[in-house]
């Protein structure tokens, strides 16, 4: 197990810098997912933390010890790869043993420890099977037992789960959790799914254009998102955001009524008031909140709840309903939120207007 | 025919002119393939008093030719010579094009697309012109007569080593990266991992360098002066030379060269046909 620092971490290529001085320490046994959109520098972070990549700036410190010259191979990391990385020509158990192709054990020594981890991973009866005989969930499979048959210091995943069908992933999402409950190696996991990052990480970074915008754990980062773009990226669906114009102790709402602002956030004319979906259900106003009255044009059906679109002076705002309380189209509806669950934003800036 | 002829639920066959016209096409050019080595076949079984009865079935045929040929040590000896030559061309052709191939495609270094460009254009230059700076190298190194001056023109050719770049750049990135990672070094990656990944094209490279070579005929002929080190081509054009032309003879030596030919073929056919899918190249 190990600590992973990275200090003002840059990478640029040519004359695009891809990777801003970014500062993050992960912790001893942490499991820290990077999350972000494509092109948002969470993969070449990760790869430069592999040695993968060369760094431009700065510094990455595993265990202490600064690696930023140090050849992939002598920094103690194991990666987990998108396409798997799994070898065609070789067996499942060779696939698995090629982890160990630099370690002094002797061969029955490898043999058990294969084994060993195709336990853990439910493969002991595919060790003789060649990668194209096997799912792609086994195959993701075997790429985690050769990473974990060393023992490393450290997991690298990048987006491992990507080319999964959908069970397949939640599946997969369960496995490499408990393994890593398990083993307790410190990990770091890079995904564009804000739902892969919610369930898995003990810590969330999400990062954009080649910047951390925000690191705290999913709980943090879903209650008090530091600005528009982690609000919306993070919870699902997306947070609605309502356009409003403070006025004394209020805003009035671009689609119309008005709602209570605390005062830590009327620091702003244009402001933007943020309500997840999940929040705006079908009530009466008796509290104060954000009230929003439309006409249903969609009804997305979940079973646990019921996903409601309704539209009100041109914008479509999501709430969310009971499982077995299903609106019907056309239908006119009024949603509500309580104050406490509402979000504050800066147009101009996209910040946040006050912690809640 | 009327349809009603056909079994019920059964329809008559639609033939389409199209694929009469491509079957035709096809059987003129099995016929205009397969002639010349039926006669060859034929001739070999004919000895030199039937040489110009053009009968594909001789009237007595006999295995004398094979017989005085096989018996002949010259004959062995091009065999050998060939089958020497043509084996390590080969190999250091698997060897060299594809590390060189490996290299272009997999690493990132300065001047890389110059020495791409550099080998590629080396393409253009026809055999013809090259042979005269060759011969004058090999006489100038003293390879003149011997199995290096044969060979080595052909050790590393820029076709193959365009040829395995191409597809060492479909190697996903992420196999190399992993073995990086698990601690292999260059050589080893590209001997254990990527090599292994690419056989499709190695056969094909193999395949058709090993024929190019066993079939070779015009620099060994410049550069080889003793009877000794000529290859089989070469030795066989010397029956038309030496000792007026016993067609008997040469027909029964190219049925005897073909043989590995054949054998190749009948064996490798899959990866002979995979690789000029593959690689447009023909052997």
């Amino acid at each position: 197990m190990a600590t992973i620092d990275l200090n003002r971490l840059i990478k640029r290529y040519g004359h695009t810098t891809v990777v801003h001085g970014i500062d993050l320490s992960v912790r001893d046994g942490e499991f820290v997912v990077l999350v972000g959109p494509s092109g948002c520098g969470k993969s070449t972070t990760l790869r430069m933390i592999a040695g993968l990549e060369e760094i431009s700036g700065g510094e990455i410190r595993i265990d202490g010890r600064v690696v930023n010259d140090l050849q992939p191979k002598d920094r103690n990391i194991a990666m987990v790869f998108q396409n798997y990385a799994i070898y065609p020509h070789m067996t499942v158990a060779d696939n698995i043993a090629f982890g160990l192709y630099r370690s002094n054990l002797s061969k029955s020594e490898k043999r058990q420890r294969v084994e060993q981890a195709a336990e853990t991973l439910g493969l002991s009866q595919l060790l003789d099977r060649r990668p194209s005989a096997l799912s792609g969930g086994q195959r993701q499979r075997v790429a985690i037992g050769r990473a974990m048959v060393r023992d490393p210091a450290a997991f690298l995943f990048d987006e491992p789960l990507s080319n999964l069908d959908a069970q397949l992933r939640t599946q997969m999402r369960i496995e490499i959790k408990r393994l890593h409950h398990r083993l307790g190696t410190t990990s770091v996991f890079v995904t564009h799914d804000q739902v892969e990052a919610m369930t898995m990480a003990d810590r969330i970074v999400v990062m954009r254009d080649g910047r951390i915008l925000q690191v705290g754990t999913p709980l943090e980062l879903y209650e008090n998102p530091v600005d528009i773009f982690t609000a919306r990226f993070i919870g699902s669906p997306t947070m609605n955001l309502l356009p409003a114009s403070l006025r004394d102790g209020g805003a009035d709402l671009a689609l119309g009524g008005s709602v209570q602002v605390p005062s830590a956030a009327a620091t702003s004319a244009d402001i933007l008031v943020g309500a997840r979906p999940q929040d705006l259900v079908p009530s009466s106003p008796g509290v104060p909140g954000l009230t929003v009255s439309g006409t249903v044009v969609v009804v997305e059906t979940l079973g646990s709840e019921t996903l409601v679109h309704i539209e009100s002076a041109g914008q479509t705002v999501i709430g969310s309903a009971p499982g077995r309380q299903i609106p019907q189209i056309g239908e006119h509806l009024t949603l509500h939120a309580p104050a406490e669950r509402l979000y504050y934003f800066d147009e101009a800036t996209e910040k946040a207007l006050a912690a809640r | 025919m009327k349809a009603a002829a056909f079994p019920p639920g059964l329809m008559m066959p639609h033939i389409r002119p199209g694929r009469i016209l491509c079957w035709t096409l096809l059987f003129i050019g099995g016929v205009i393939m397969v002639t010349p080595l039926l006669f060859m076949l034929s001739t070999s079984l004919k000895d030199a008093s039937q040489v110009y009865d053009l009968r594909v079935i001789p009237e007595t045929p006999t295995l004398d030719n094979y017989i005085e040929i096989l018996g002949d040590g010259r004959f062995t000896r091009w065999l050998m010579n060939s089958t020497i030559v043509a084996v390590i061309v080969t190999l250091s052709n698997v060897f060299f094009d594809s590390l060189v191939g490996y290299t272009l495609a997999k690493f990132r270094f300065r001047g890389r697309y110059i020495v791409f460009i550099a080998i590629l254009s080396t393409l253009m230059i026809p055999t013809e012109m090259l042979v005269l700076p060759w011969y004058l190298m090999a006489s100038q190194f003293g390879w003149i007569d011997s199995y290096w001056g044969i060979m080595f023109p052909g050790m590393m050719t820029a076709f193959g080593t365009f040829l395995m770049k191409q597809f060492f750049e479909g190697v996903p990135d992420d196999f190399l990266e992993a073995a990086r990672i698990d601690g292999l070094n260059e050589f080893t990656i590209w001997w254990k991992i990527a090599m292994p990944l690419v056989t499709p094209a190695l056969s094909a490279l193999a395949i058709f360098t090993f024929l190019g070579n066993w079939t070779a005929f015009f620099w060994p002929l410049i550069v080889t002066t003793s009877a000794e080190l000529y290859t089989l081509p070469v030795g066989l054009s010397s029956f038309a030379v030496e000792q007026s032309i016993q067609w008997e003879k040469i027909m029964t030596g190219a049925s005897i060269a073909t043989l590995p030919t054949l054998i190749i073929f009948l064996f490798l056919q899959r990866y002979i046909v995979r690789g000029v899918m593959l690689t447009g190249l023909k052997g």
